[in-house]
């Protein structure tokens, strides 16, 4: 497939291989956090540790939305959802994420909520027109990305006069969760000596929104596409940069990236949208500047104000290790309920519910690296 | 008194499925012509046919597909080719099928006569006849216009044995063409997901096909099997259970259409994981494999066949693959739901 296989290919990626090989200082340790599960996913799919050396480590950051989100909004969907007026549309990740009690928005569906899965907010928008007589509720979710296609449907709600539609808004940023990890570093934090910055985001909100991490805590930030081959030139990008004793914001992924983003979509998802003072991330706990919430002026989207939505919140699974993995501080392995009891079948934590988790890239394609630990499920 | 069914215009009522002359209407405006054949003539409550020597093959599967037409078929002759499938997969000769229809009340009866002739050409191509049937109908809504349960029986030639947990160590992985062409055929013609493809289904009966690999490779095939919900990581799984194998696949040796390729990239899907309705997986000792596949060129179903792996001893049971970019990694099983309704 062209365009896409040139960044797959496998005698590049061992050519960068040698490359990071010869750049890599023998006793130097080089521990690179790769923020977006988009890469986490790539990592894992196809096979990019296999390629490093055993210097270089990557560490799987918190950048999967699905995961991040919290146990009580997920209650409050459910919530929203037993309404009988309610048709709550949301994207299929979200559907098996364990909500509190041992719910979760796929049982919810099977026990008569009207949960509809859509592949976009137009879907949801289509429903609300065709249905005029359901209050259909869109389960916003996501980083940067897919915050302006929510923006643009309240936009669209509104030109058509249509009052059936609601948000549910949960959209977070990621500069504040970046921000949050650094910030831990030496107390609980993980410790790091870079980081391969988000692709799809940062197309959206630009290099420059890295320059303060960067610079605040003196981290290399490469910012790379979500191709194998970009993942690895990234990479040899931040042992340069590390061995130089440089912190820059670097960008790979020039095929898609600017240094203002995606001044458009940043526009229209100010006009709708504004900066709650904190929101609770799973694994990260209240982050202060973190997300985002429908303006007053669109108060009458907002289904948190709408059906008065009071976010209770709610515990983890107490042996689920997923607040750590999030933060990078353990790995999928280090948690005993990884492939025991948790699998992608029966997730306990939402690690191992979407593709993106670190769990779940771990468990759907690395797992025979871990020998026999991994034996006990499946069997 | 009811009249004669109205095949341009009219809809499936609830006398339908009475019992009564309406039914017998609807038996004898659709389903006669669409199947015609001396069983069926005789107009009993079940087909008595003679049978060959052998060990029978039996299998049952229902049809709920979503949309009902799509681009490469429909519910009928997909009824038709799976159920074929199913029973060649043991190596056997499929003789006779049945239907079973499910109707919803409003059903359009052209919908209905298109589905049956369909069903009919499929079986009439596949020389495999519907012996015997039936059709109920539910109220609105209380199905999704027409649901089918197609069970057929075949014989297995002398000898051959093929079962999931024949794979040994050593053999060869063989598929008979491109993965993921019926689930990308399928998904695209879905309202909601709005991509335009000129891509078909596969779906397509493989009785023919099996017939020339159990007569190039005999008692060396180890299993067949048809990789349709779940794809190609499903099936390669369920065979690594149960044989109590590990089995190793190359990326690049896998044939997936540019199309499929690029769908999946787009949905964010692995063609591993897409259904088929018209290819087949072979594991076969494997000194011949070669032949095997040799051999399969030769039918228009197997044209794009190719070795893709092996089997190997592996106590964790791991379907492992090599990917195209140089690294490993698992194929797993399909977690969850990737498309309800493919088949």
């Amino acid at each position: 497939m062209k365009y896409v296989d040139e960044y797959r290919d496998g005698d590049l990626a061992r050519g960068l291989a040698g490359a990071i090989a010869r750049a890599a200082r023998p006793g130097a340790l080089y521990r690179f956090m790769e923020f977006c599960g988009g890469h986490t996913h790539a990592i894992s799919r196809y096979g990019v540790e296999d390629l490093l050396p055993d210097n270089v480590r990557m560490i799987h950051g918190p950048g999967c939305p699905v995961c991040v989100l919290p146990v009580g909004r997920i209650d409050d969907a459910i919530k929203l959802a037993a309404r009988p007026e309610v048709t709550l549309c949301t994207y299929a990740d979200v559907m098996r994420v364990p909500a509190s009690g041992g719910q979760s928005l796929m049982k919810a569906k099977a026990a008569g909520a009207d949960i509809r899965m859509v592949y976009s907010t137009l879907d949801a928008l289509r429903i609300a027109e065709a249905e005029p007589g359901r209050t259909v509720i869109f389960f916003a979710i996501g980083f940067e990305t897919t915050t302006p296609p929510t923006a643009m449907a309240i936009m669209a709600a509104e030109k058509k006069g249509l009052k059936n539609f609601l948000v549910f808004c949960n959209h977070v940023l990621t500069p504040a969760a970046i921000r949050a990890i650094l910030a831990s570093e030496g107390g609980d934090g993980v410790a790091l000596d870079g980081f391969v910055g988000p692709a799809h985001v940062s197309t959206v909100i630009g290099t420059r929104a890295y320059g303060a991490f960067a610079r605040d805590y003196r981290k290399p930030v490469v910012i790379a596409g979500f191709e194998p081959l970009d993942v690895m030139q990234a990479i040899l990008m931040l042992i340069e940069q590390v061995n130089d004793g440089r912190h820059e914001v670097e960008n790979q992924y020039i095929r898609a990236v600017t240094d203002e983003g995606n001044v458009k979509a940043q526009d229209l998802t100010g006009r709708i949208f504004e900066v709650r003072e904190s929101f609770e991330w799973r694994g990260l706990g209240q982050v202060a500047d973190s997300a985002l919430r429908l303006r007053e002026t669109y108060a009458r989207y907002d289904a948190e104000r709408v059906c008065e939505v009071r976010t209770v919140p709610a515990a983890d699974n107490p042996a689920c290790e997923c607040g750590a993995i999030l933060r990078g501080v353990k790995k999928p392995t280090d948690c005993k309920l990884f492939g025991t009891v948790c699998t992608p079948e029966n997730p306990m934590g939402s690690c191992m519910v979407s593709s993106e988790g670190s769990c779940a890239a771990h468990w759907t394609y690395g797992r025979f690296r871990d020998g026999a630990t991994t034996k006990k499920a499946r069997a | 008194m009811s009249r004669k069914p109205d095949l341009k215009n009219g809809r499936v009522d609830l006398s339908h499925g009475s019992g009564g002359r309406a039914m017998a209407q609807l038996i004898a405006g659709i389903f006669q012509p669409a199947f015609d054949n001396d069983w069926l003539r005789a107009g009993n409550d079940q087909a008595v046919a003679e049978m060959p020597p052998g060990r029978l093959a039996l299998t049952t599967d229902g049809y709920v597909i979503s949309p009902i037409f799509f681009p490469g078929g429909d519910i009928g002759s997909l009824a038709v080719h799976g159920t074929i499938n199913d029973i060649a997969m043991s190596g056997a000769r499929p003789l006779y099928l049945t239907a079973s229809f499910i109707l919803e009340e409003g059903f359009p009866l052209a919908d209905l006569k298109r589905i049956a002739d369909s069903m009919g050409a499929a079986s009439r191509a596949a020389g495999v006849p519907v012996v015997a049937g039936d059709t109920k109908v539910v109220e609105r809504g209380k199905a999704d216009g027409v649901f089918i349960a197609t069970a057929g029986v075949g014989i297995v030639p002398e000898g051959l044995v093929l079962s999931g947990d024949r794979a040994r160590p050593g053999d060869a992985v063989i598929v008979s063409g491109s993965m993921g062409d019926h689930g990308v055929a399928v998904m695209a013609s879905r309202e909601n997901l709005q991509f335009e493809t000129s891509l078909v289904s596969d779906s397509a009966a493989l009785h023919g096909l099996v017939a020339r690999m159990v007569e190039a490779a005999g008692p060396h095939l180890r299993l067949m099997r048809d990789p349709t919900r779940g794809g190609l990581a499903a099936t390669l799984n369920e065979i690594a259970h149960q044989s109590r194998v590990g089995v190793r696949i190359r990326e690049q040796a896998v044939p997936v259409k540019a199309e499929v390729a690029a769908a999946c990239e787009l949905l964010g899907l692995d063609p591993l994981h897409v259904a088929n309705e018209g290819k087949l997986l072979a594991v076969v000792a494997a000194e011949a494999a070669e032949g095997l596949v040799a051999a399969m060129r030769a039918d228009p179903f197997g044209r794009e066949a190719a070795i893709v792996g092996e089997i190997v001893a592996d106590d964790h049971c791991f379907v492992q693959m090599t990917t195209a970019f140089g690294g490993q990694r698992i194929v797993d099983w399909l977690s969850g739901e990737q498309l309800p309704r493919i088949c």
